[in-house]
């Protein structure tokens, strides 16, 4: 239902860009005249090849930017985005672009000879085939683009491509084989101090991190696997990582087998979009220090220890799915020192901890589901302000779990409890009784650990029984008021 | 002679209706498990708690109920050229078989037509295991009661006692001795702890099956890391057919020399 609603919302934002491009000039526009009549042809030592495709009117690199540019009109959520939008795109259009081409048929046969021929604004087209190269130093504005994904294969021998230029496209490569190191923090894809580039549909297969931008801006990376294939924290890394770099859109990648799949440090007013996170040795998300993000739509399976958000304000999490995230210290979310953020209509199941809160204050909670946890949701006293309305809780081993006995500062309301029995005798959809989720045995455990051998015993049983029938230790003011007789619908 | 014996015990048992209820309370319990829950696994985990409960319980009061019934029968018998050590091991397999036979028949065969995974059967199986092993052990324990004890509300009454001892009482002090020890390192005299009652210890095993284990955090980790290796799968079997040759000699012993 909702994406339904989401295609809508964005098509019409893309309209609306549209109208802004006609209408007025774009900020810090020179070249916003598409002349992309003089198009010229250069391949190295003889200039007499032609290809086909290159004589078009149009160029490779504008066709590419206009696919881009829908794509990212399509995902474009708020204003800072539509503006950057706009300068980007008009500088693409230089009046001389020329294409290069790298492959064995002709033109360059290697990679770094046609980045060396390269000017601003040019296109290099790789066409199929395996390119064993290192170290290639993209720092000129060029769209690098391969044709029936090409390989470049590192041989283990260092950094894949390091880019230190401007708005660089990177498209339909295939990177392999970048090694582990400890002295020096390799990538398949590195963006040094080089904004507005992309990222687009590229596989990287084993490889030490992934991508990594650093003080890069208004980056775009969307729809690349990544794979990596170690199975200890100290000799993998990130595969996505971000440090320093504002306004960055993560959408559609798969990133499988890395240390943390996305690593987030410092980063502000970015989006992370329907990308599936799966089995990564510590965090599917990590992000620290990093404000005013949005997370939706992403799928987070089977990570070591779950999503990680620490220290970070304002931050939408939103219809997100945790699941599996299931081991002896792992959780599907935790939330350390978040303030002012929401977490809204995300799928926790199967973990061993749902969310688990610490420090973190004016957090909404909100039509989330709950769903064969251990605990669903392990609220520390630390955490204030927080309000947990209209979620279900189903099945989980233990609903809310706190380490306080006395202050609960959080509001409960309106929640479906599985565990509820009481009744509505009103037929206004809450329940007549007031429920208290906190059940006895949880607070034991939360003070003695070692308590939880007697999980599922006869005995923690009944004393969780006569604590439902005569509440005197678990906290007073943890209670739903309100909880709903029926699930919500989500 | 035993087995004449056991035949004669095992016809008397199945003619009986009891043991069919207890067949069909296991059959109907997991077959409206499966139908409202689903796959194998779930079932087993639900299974566990009432194996737990309802095993130790069914087995003392049968088995010492049974004894104290055949008072008669056994005194007829020993009149006759019998050994006593073949009527006793005649008695106990008599009871003993056919209430294993009946609750691993009564758990498996949903799994069988219901068509559960490997990973559903292998839980099943150690739940068949534990309540196999718990079946044997209380009425071991039962016999040793019956014959103790002539009056037999004295006997029933400390089966009760043993059983609710078992399942609840023991627990709580485990409890207690956490409290009291919170600041020391637990986890090995609660190991220890949990070896010394068949019912924990049949509970942690079960649990160590399933992926629930990964709820008790560091708790988990060393019992698993214990259960895990040979030694203390070796450990934890011993200790169950420690509980079942215990009981299980005193009683023969008083069974050989006791004056019906």
């Amino acid at each position: 239902m909702h994406r339904k609603s989401h295609i809508a919302l964005s098509m019409a934002l893309a309209m609306l860009m549209a109208f802004m491009v006609h209408s007025r000039p774009a900020p810090a526009a020179p070249g916003l005249t598409p002349s992309t009549e003089t198009t010229s042809e250069v391949t190295p030592e003889t200039t007499s090849e032609v290809t086909p495709e290159t004589t078009s009117k149009v160029t490779p690199g504008n066709r590419v930017s206009d696919e881009v540019m829908t794509r990212k009109a399509a995902r474009t959520e708020s204003g800072p985005f539509a503006e950057n939008l706009l300068a980007d795109e008009s500088n693409r259009s230089e009046a001389a672009s020329r294409t290069l081409i790298v492959g064995e048929r002709g033109g360059f046969a290697r990679i770094a000879d046609a980045l060396s021929a390269a000017s601003d604004g040019d296109t290099i087209r790789m066409e199929a085939g395996t390119y064993r190269e290192h170290e290639l130093l993209v720092d000129r504005q060029v769209t690098i683009l391969g044709i029936g994904r090409p390989v470049i294969d590192v041989e283990h021998k260092g950094e894949g491509i390091r880019i230190t230029a401007d708005k660089v496209h990177v498209e339909g490569l295939e990177i392999r084989n970048v090694p582990t190191s400890h002295s020096r923090d390799h990538a398949a894809i590195r963006f040094e101090r080089a904004s507005g580039g992309k990222v687009i549909d590229n596989i990287l297969d084993d490889t030490f991190f992934g991508i990594y931008l650093a003080r890069a801006h208004d980056m775009v990376i969307s729809d690349n696997r990544l794979r990596a294939y170690h199975t200890r924290e100290s000799v993998s890394a990130n595969g996505i990582h971000l440090w320093n770099s504002n306004r960055a859109l993560i959408a559609d990648n798969e990133i499988i087998g890395h240390r943390d799949g996305i690593y987030l440090e410092y980063v502000q007013e970015s989006s992370i979009t329907g990308n599936h996170v799966e089995k990564n040795i510590r965090y599917g998300l990590h992000f620290m220090f990093s404000d005013d993000c949005v997370y939706r739509d992403n799928r987070f399976e089977n990570n070591g220890a779950g999503v990680a958000v620490m220290y970070s304000r304002r931050v939408m999490m939103k219809h997100n799915l945790f699941v599996n995230n299931w081991g002896a210290s792992s959780y599907g979310l935790l939330l350390k020192e978040i303030t002012d953020s929401e977490i809204f209509e995300n799928e926790f199941s199967g973990n061993t901890i749902g969310i688990r809160s610490e420090g973190s204050d004016r957090v909404k909670k909100h039509r989330n589901s709950f769903h064969r946890n251990g605990w669903a949701i392990r609220i520390m006293a630390s955490s204030m302000d927080n309000l947990i309305t209209e979620n279900n809780f189903i099945d989980n081993a233990f609903d809310v779990s706190t380490n306080s006995r006395r202050h609960s500062r959080n509001n409960f309301e309106a929640n479906y409890w599985d565990k509820y029995s009481g009744y509505d005798l009103n037929g206004d959809g809450f329940g007549d009784v007031p429920h208290r989720p906190v059940r006895l045995f949880s607070l034991i455990v939360e003070r003695n650990p070692m308590a939880l051998m007697l999980l599922r015993s006869i005995f923690v049983q009944i004393l969780d029984l006569t604590e439902r029938v005569m509440p005197t230790i678990t906290p007073e003011t943890l209670v739903d008021e309100k909880p709903l007789m029926r699930k919500v619908a989500i | 002679m035993i087995l004449k014996i056991l035949k004669y015990q095992l016809r008397d048992v199945f003619r009986s209706r009891w043991i069919i209820a207890y067949v069909l309370f296991f059959l109907v319990l997991t077959d409206v498990l499966f139908r409202f829950g689903g796959d194998g696994l779930r079932v087993a985990t639900s299974m566990m708690n009432i194996i737990l409960i309802v095993i130790p319980l069914a087995s003392i009061i049968l088995g010492a109920f049974y004894l104290y019934n055949a008072r008669e029968y056994i005194e007829l018998l020993l009149c006759h050229p019998v050994k006593r050590h073949q009527l006793f091991w005649g008695m106990f397999l008599g009871l003993a078989l056919p209430l294993v036979a009946a609750f691993a028949g009564g758990v498996m065969l949903p799994y069988f037509y219901n068509a559960a995974s490997a990973e559903a059967w292998k839980s099943a199986l150690m739940l068949v295991f534990t309540g196999s092993m718990l079946t044997v052990i209380f009425v071991a324990l039962a016999y040793y009661l019956a014959l103790r004890f002539d009056d037999r509300i004295k006997g029933l009454g400390l089966a009760l006692v043993i059983c609710l001892f078992f399942t609840i009482i023991y627990d709580g002090l485990i409890l207690f001795v956490i409290y009291m020890f919170s600041s020391y390192p637990l986890e090995k005299p609660v190991l220890v702890l949990s070896l010394l009652n068949p019912i924990d210890l049949g509970r942690i095993l079960l649990l160590l099956q399933f992926d629930i284990s990964a709820l008790m955090g560091l708790t988990g980790a060393v019992f698993r890391e214990f259960f895990g290796t040979p030694l203390g799968m070796g450990i934890s079997v011993a200790s169950l057919l420690a509980w079942l040759a215990v009981p299980i000699t005193a009683g023969f012993r008083r069974f050989l020399v006791k004056d019906f």
